[in-house]
């Protein structure tokens, strides 16, 4: 559903306002490009691919009903967009395995981890979790923390990396992470959980190297 | 100890996000938290997931490229004055 604030910029958006769009040129365009990026083979027809997409929805406008919020309806046309174009730039790979999690398994934890299953206490935990909770919050939201986050989702598969920003970076609802890219709720769920468990993963070495280092 | 009916802490941590997301069945979350109660181990793994969660909420997303800016300025322009 459409917010008042989405409705707010739809009538902004009608009335010409700059400002209003270019607000949702930086707040969209990074995350828009990349998706593109996923459909198209090259950076500069993405680029061409969110320009297109953001004619489609300035003509749209006046059909823009409110029954999903603005952004679902911006990314729908920026993948319907890139989509066609993927297609007349005839790429091999069908779209509907761009979003199909990776058929291996990618355990949430190092198997090595969990004692084996004749032990006394099957696959419990033989290397368990140090806690964080004696990390100071200012070490937690330091820069250099944000920067190791950031570097562990850019490392991530695309889809898994373009999920986990899009309900954790951006704040985005699985339902609206579903319906913008047109994706299945288990295909969003794995990829979501895949992604998640990873960057703790990541998040957990960095803090063990610091408190070894302290 | 768990009895062996119960969930493995293997198991656990790749239910955590299903739990997290509230799709966990009725039965299958109790004896999810059933564990829980019962094991700092995996407590402490649920808590940081929910950390990198709220860091994760933190990052800012790059900016778009000038020259991309500029050209969806004109192009907004060219609508606007069509």
């Amino acid at each position: 559903m459409a917010s008042p604030e989405d409705l707010q910029l739809v009538r902004a958006l009608r009335a010409g306002d700059e400002v209003a769009f270019m607000m949702l040129v930086e707040r969209y365009g990074p995350a828009m490009l990349r998706l593109a990026r996923m459909y198209v083979p090259t950076r500069v027809i993405a680029e061409d691919v969110v320009q297109e997409a953001w004619l489609g929805v300035l003509k749209g406008l006046d059909g823009f009903q409110g029954r999903s919020s603005l952004r679902t309806w911006i990314f729908r046309i920026l993948v319907n967009t890139a989509k066609t174009r993927g297609q007349r730039e005839s790429r091999s790979i069908p779209f509907s395995s761009l979003w199909s999690p990776n058929p291996e398994s990618e355990p949430a934890v190092d198997p090595e981890r969990f004692r084996s299953a004749g032990d006394a206490s099957p696959y419990g935990w033989l290397d368990r979790p140090t806690s964080w909770e004696g990390v100071p919050e200012d070490r937690l939201l330091s820069q250099e923390t944000l920067d190791h986050i950031q570097a562990s989702i850019d490392g991530l598969p695309p889809n898994q990396r373009e999920v986990i920003r899009l309900r954790d970076v951006l704040g985005w609802s699985s339902e609206e992470v579903r319906e913008a890219l047109d994706i299945s709720a288990t295909n969003q769920r794995v990829l979501l959980h895949r992604a998640r468990s990873k960057v703790r993963a990541a998040l957990e070495r960095y803090f063990q190297e610091e408190m070894t280092k302290a | 100890m768990t009895p062996p009916t119960d969930l493995t802490c293997r198991e656990m941590v790749e239910l955590v996000n299903d739990y997290l997301e509230g799709g966990l069945a009725a039965g299958e979350r109790a004896r999810f938290e059933a564990h829980l109660s019962v094991c700092d181990p995996c407590t402490t793994y649920l808590a940081q997931v929910r950390e990198t969660i709220r860091l994760a909420g933190r990052l800012t997303e790059e900016s778009v490229p000038s020259e991309v800016r500029d050209e969806l300025l004109r192009a907004f322009r060219s609508w606007k004055d069509a």
